[in-house]
């Protein structure tokens, strides 16, 4: 910094703060302070009579957590959700880079066409495409099972079979969120020098070859920001169970978010859902961590 | 040394001919495999809601039968007739486009303030301020939840448009976004502006701004369909009838009316269409904005 500079830094660092204040007293207030005081709600009994009476909330220390690493639905919830995330979320991302492949070759024309088409269903109402894909999945009158018995395969009942239910579910997901990975995948392709190709190809390497030695290792920051993103995405599963199969068949499809909603939400039992919740972080936060440990050692 | 030698330029061409075709044969049997795919993968992407639109004009109980009808026999409108008067659609398509719109207008000023604030201002403790903020992106949202929820309560403001509107006006992601593109700004143009006198809020209006108008662009058409497509927290917040949001609507509908298929195409298809017009009329600035936003991560 020259003296020439034009307003003190006092100045700037006094509108800096202005300018921050207002984001950082909302994000403070209603995101990092719920966080904290869930922390807190985990260690107690606040349930449905504290809403109306705080004060005859308790202190119960670990209890909830206790309970929690006691009960077999939470334990099914917590194995649906890895499930749900260790199946679909590699489906999910080999499904994105496929189709960016497929995009990004120097024969297709129109990209810009299919590429908008694909990305369609991440812009819509997860909602609304949930209720959508119940029909589809109906036994008798769905459209898949119809075209499913073109090939000779006989109605599966996607929605009502607890062992069908997560699958169908994940199949959803994999429709719903594959265009977004695409899109930075696209993005991570394009970043790559075409000269690594030619000098891949003059050494005599195949198509085959050139993704494995070229394509792949180059996109590993790209995807390892797409793994993480998807993962921590599917981690919190709620919606598509909560609108097709309300958790069930079985509670088969009761992810980890939907038990936290209802044992928070509906039964009001807030210290326990808040011991959920504080579990889902912990488990978000170590496959966050997991998925950076196995990236490094690659690198 | 060819062309003293006729012979050799002969053979040299034919060979070169043959490879030529060959070369053109697998260069078109590859764009056949391509093409085949692509267009394979569009109608999987595009068939559910081709069949949502289909089927919300069918007339009641058609979408119910064996085999499935991809097509309606007759084309009717009372599903959505039915979703307006007796349903009260109007009013949740009003909820969930007042709601989107005041969040994405708000957001977009304050996080738009911050980032800039971040980029481009020096003060102390900003990297500090900006580390601990860059914490909240591993969050899951709903660890948040259940003490938002108590505090919404005491604020008064459960079931209300602002107990979803103000936990949505700030938003970390935002934040970083912009501050990625503000980045980009010449210190010379904000010091040009400083010497002419110009006070810091008139620097980020007239300075800063239009320089970050695409990003603006990209996290507006964000904030908006994130906003319309969000559904657990309205669904917490907001336990009146009065003030729900078109996905809560939804789902509440979808539980009392399961066998009307064709009526819950119809108001599928009304919720999902703001959403979609959005992006197709503006796409150009949202998938750049994806694009860019992440591959710097």
């Amino acid at each position: 910094m020259t003296g020439a500079s034009a307003r003190a830094p006092s100045d700037v660092g006094r509108a800096a703060w202005l300018f921050l204040a207002p984001a950082l007293i909302l994000i403070f207030v209603f995101f990092f302070l719920p966080v904290l005081a869930s922390l807190v709600l985990s260690v107690s009994d606040f349930d449905i009579y504290a809403i109306a009476n705080p004060p005859t909330t308790r202190f119960v220390g670990l209890a909830n957590y206790t309970k929690l690493f006691h009960s077999p639905e939470f334990w099914q919830a917590l194995r649906n959700t890895f499930y749900f995330a260790i199946v679909g979320g590699p489906l999910t991302i080999a499904v994105s880079l496929g189709t960016a492949l497929l995009l990004n070759a120097k024969l297709v024309r129109f990209k810009s066409f299919f590429r908008t088409i694909y990305f369609t269903p991440f812009v819509t109402t997860l909602v609304a495409v949930s209720i959508v894909w119940r029909y589809l999945y109906h036994t008798r009158y769905g459209v898949l099972n119809y075209g499913l018995a073109h090939l000779g395969i006989a109605p599966i009942d996607w929605l009502g079979n607890p062992h069908w239910a997560m699958p169908a579910i994940i199949l959803m997901s994999v429709w719903k969120n594959f265009g977004y990975n695409m899109l930075i995948f696209i993005a991570g392709l394009q970043a790559i020098p075409q000269d690594l190709y030619d000098a891949a190809e003059i050494d005599g390497a195949g198509p085959v070859r050139r993704f494995f030695a070229v394509t792949l290792p180059l996109l590993g920051p790209t995807l390892l920001f797409v793994s993480v993103i998807t993962m921590i995405g599917y981690f919190q599963l709620f919606s598509e169970p909560y609108v097709m199969t309300q958790g069930g068949p079985l509670r088969a499809t009761t992810s980890v978010v939907l038990m936290m909603y209802e044992e928070g939400f509906r039964w009001w039992r807030m210290g326990y859902a808040a011991a959920i919740a504080f579990v889902l972080f912990v488990v978000i936060l170590i496959a966050t961590l997991i998925q950076f440990r196995l990236q490094k050692e690659h690198a | 040394m060819s062309r003293t030698n006729p012979r050799l330029f002969v053979v040299d061409e034919t060979k070169f001919g043959a490879s030529l075709d060959s070369a053109l044969t697998r260069r078109r049997i590859s764009q056949i495999i391509l093409y085949t795919l692509l267009i394979i993968g569009a109608l999987i992407a595009l068939m559910p809601m081709l069949w949502m639109l289909s089927a919300s004009f069918m007339p009641t109980g058609e979408a119910s039968t064996y085999p499935p009808h991809l097509i309606p026999t007759r084309i009717t409108f009372i599903h959505y007739r039915e979703l307006f008067t007796r349903l009260n659609l109007g009013r949740y398509l009003f909820n969930s486009a007042l709601i989107a719109v005041v969040v994405t207008g708000v957001s977009l000023v304050i996080n738009s303030l911050a980032g800039y604030a971040f980029a481009k201002l020096r003060f102390r403790g900003r990297d500090r301020t900006f580390r601990i903020l860059s914490l909240g992106l591993v969050l899951p949202v709903q660890v948040a939840m259940l003490p938002l929820f108590l505090l919404m309560k005491n604020l008064h403001l459960i079931n209300t448009y602002w107990g979803v509107i103000i936990p949505g006006m700030a938003s970390i992601f935002g934040i970083f976004l912009i501050r990625q593109y503000a980045l980009s700004i010449p210190d010379d143009m904000l010091d040009a502006a400083r010497i002419d006198g110009a006070s810091e809020l008139r620097i980020y209006w007239s300075v800063v701004v239009p320089g970050i108008l695409p990003i603006l662009a990209t996290l507006a058409i964000w904030t908006f369909l994130a906003t319309w497509n969000d559904f657990m927290w309205p669904l917490i917040v907001l336990s009146d009838e009065a003030h729900y949001t078109l996905p809560v609507a939804l789902a509440n509908l979808s539980g009392e009316h399961v066998m009307d298929t064709e009526l819950m195409m119809a108001g599928s298809v009304l919720t999902v269409i703001p959403v979609l017009s959005v992006f197709l009329f503006l796409q150009r600035y949202y998938i750049q904005g994806v694009m860019a936003g992440s591959v710097k991560g």
